[in-house]
């Protein structure tokens, strides 16, 4: 049992404190980006998501510049983007996408600006790749509780607005009838993707963020008909991702070439990607079962043996 | 109520739209627009594409300013999210990965526009369930909604407008993209409704035939202006052609209705025995 342990996890595994700030922040940023990310997919936002993320880079960068924790500057630069997309963007899912396109621009030019100038004042090149490629295992512990209490109040925020969000997602024309605020809810939508894009950015960084909104919820969508169901399994599928991606990454330290462990944030994306594929898999598998389920009832039923019909058909 | 224009009050009236104009931009869209829709009465708003049907729903919404005239809904003026209306909206379109069953839909017809959470579990669960079995729709209660069929997914809508119980129901062309046979059921489905629950039923399509069975009066659209009554006051050549500003003809062919744009002076009327009489009813048109 012990050997089995010690395959699967390097020495040290559970005594590091780096690995233990990890599992919790990567634990709670999977639950939140999961729910957050299930409207993302279904409301068509992916781009407007992926946009919120690289632009907070420009914040992450400037605030390592200024001796900010980079979370903070993210997520400013995030919202901003957030309300700049909301102000530009009109009625039309096209000139929406424009702005986006737009806004995500801008952002990336401030973030070269940015990154230049952090390279260049600290001489390291390593600030560029924490900001936008992440490192779960440099999350400082003094932002433990900061990072557990935004997710807690995005997650808030996604319960009280959850019926509202559910039906102005499923069609605008439907929402507005129903008396729901469509703009506001919007509006509110935009700066909550924000907040969980940014918790996403520092864990597994700002290009990165996109993968873990869009990959746990699309793999859910794939498994489950239920709306809070979805909310739920995005949140898991997100997490087993994160933690078998630090485990992996622990256990890298000691993968050829000996001595430089993989990045972690590229173990959850590739373990997110495989998901999302084995969930597609496995959704086949059951349509299939359901469809020969349904022929064999009805080949039953034409043989005329009418009293066993309903033993499997049921 | 067989009175062709029915005199009562606007109070007894569901809706009451009365000389409605509306301009979008240099244009005039609706041009003093009237009719009535009274209590469990079945009424098609017929007219092709582009003739402002869209724009005459928007107005009873409430979602599209009146640059003249009054409409009044359940005998008050127009509200935002009017409670007495349901609304049927044209092209909803469920992606088949929306993580969301037929009941699910059903149900944020009742609560979609609330706060929080909902607590009530068994009582919603009826509500929902009682609604599935009036729109025949029992057995789709627990499919994904981006599985069903185009008659499905409007039977789930119909229910989703009628669980919040309207006294007039809205429905934006619910039979375009259907196959007859869909079209054939949701029709009965919404005269059965119409008659038993009382409720107005206004939908709006470009072809009236689907409709004859069940439609207790018309309001004929077209370039704006509108012309209303029985079938048999509002689908007549002379009518349709001060409609239209251009010689139509009307044929009844075996029960059904053809309105085709005619040659100048080429009036032909073929009158089926069970088309039902014309009578000399008037019509408001202007």
């Amino acid at each position: 049992m012990s050997q089995i342990l010690n395959a699967l996890f390097a020495p040290q595994f559970f005594s590091s404190e780096p690995v233990h700030a990890a599992l919790v922040v990567g634990a709670v940023v999977a639950l939140v980006t999961g729910a957050v990310g299930v409207f993302t997919v279904i409301r068509g936002q992916a781009f407007a998501g992926h946009a919120l993320g690289e632009v907070g880079s420009a914040g992450g960068s400037a605030a390592f510049l200024g001796g900010v924790n980079p979370l903070w500057g993210f997520m400013g630069m995030s919202i901003v983007a957030a309300g700049a997309i909301e102000l530009l963007g009109l009625h039309r899912p096209r000139s929406r996408d424009v702005a986006t396109g737009l806004v995500l621009g801008a952002g990336l030019g401030l973030a070269a600006l940015f990154l230049y100038l952090d390279s260049t004042s600290s001489s390291t090149t390593g600030v560029t790749v924490t900001i936008l490629f992440g490192s779960l295992f440099a999350v400082s512990q003094p932002m433990l509780p900061s990072i557990v209490t935004l997710s807690l109040i995005a997650l808030a925020v996604i319960v009280v607005c959850y019926r509202m969000l559910l039906l102005s997602s499923l069609s605008t024309d439907l929402a507005v009838a129903r008396g729901v605020p469509v703009r506001a809810i919007s509006a509110a939508y935009l700066v909550i993707m924000a907040v969980a894009v940014s918790l996403a950015a520092e864990t597994i960084g700002a290009i990165l963020a996109t993968a873990l909104l869009v990959g746990p919820p699309a793999t859910a969508l794939r498994l489950t008909k239920r709306p809070g169901g979805a909310l739920v399994v995005a949140g898991l599928v997100g997490v087993a991702a994160v933690w078998v991606g630090i485990v992996l990454a622990y256990d890298s330290f000691y993968w050829p070439p000996a001595g430089h462990g993989w990045p972690v944030s590229f173990f959850v994306v590739a373990l997110v990607f495989v998901f999302y594929l084995v969930a597609g898999w496995v959704a086949a598998a059951a349509q299939a079962r359901r469809i020969r389920r349904v022929m064999a009832a009805a080949r039953v039923a034409a043989s005329g043996c009418e009293p066993h019909v309903d033993a499997d058909a049921a | 109520m067989t009175d062709p224009l029915p005199s009562g009050g606007d109070d007894e009236a569901v809706l009451s739209v009365d000389g409605v104009s509306v301009w979008l931009g240099d244009r005039e869209v609706l041009h003093d627009v009237r009719f009535r829709v009274m209590p469990g009465e079945f009424t098609g708003l017929i007219g092709s594409n582009g003739a402002g049907k869209t724009t005459l729903f928007r107005v009873v919404l409430g979602l599209q300013a009146s640059s003249g005239g009054r409409v009044l809904v359940g005998g008050h003026p127009l509200t935002r999210r009017n409670p007495i209306i349901g609304y049927v909206p044209q092209k909803v379109f469920f992606d088949p990965d929306m993580p969301l069953r037929a009941r699910d839909v059903v149900g944020l017809g009742l609560d979609g526009h609330r706060l929080g959470i909902p607590f009530d579990w068994g009582r919603r669960r009826q509500a929902v369930d009682r609604m599935l079995e009036a729109v025949d729709a029992t057995r789709l209660s627990d499919a994904r909604v981006g599985d069903l069929s185009g008659g499905e997914q409007q039977r789930v809508l119909i229910a989703h407008a009628l669980i919040s119980r309207p006294r007039l129901l809205l429905l934006d062309e619910p039979l375009a993209n259907l196959d007859i046979v869909a079209q054939e059921e949701i029709v009965a489905l919404l005269g059965r409704i119409a008659r038993e629950q009382r409720i107005a039923v206004l939908i709006s399509a470009h072809d009236v035939n689907p409709l004859l069975p069940v439609m207790d009066r018309l309001v004929y659209i077209a370039a704006g202006r509108t012309a209303s009554g029985t079938t048999a006051e509002v689908i007549r050549a002379d009518v349709l052609s001060a409609l239209y500003g251009q010689h139509v003809d009307v044929l009844r062919v075996h029960g059904r209705i053809l309105v085709v744009a005619g040659a100048e002076g080429s009036s032909v009327t073929v009158e089926e025995k069970d088309a039902g009489e014309v009578g000399p009813g008037i019509v408001s048109l202007r």
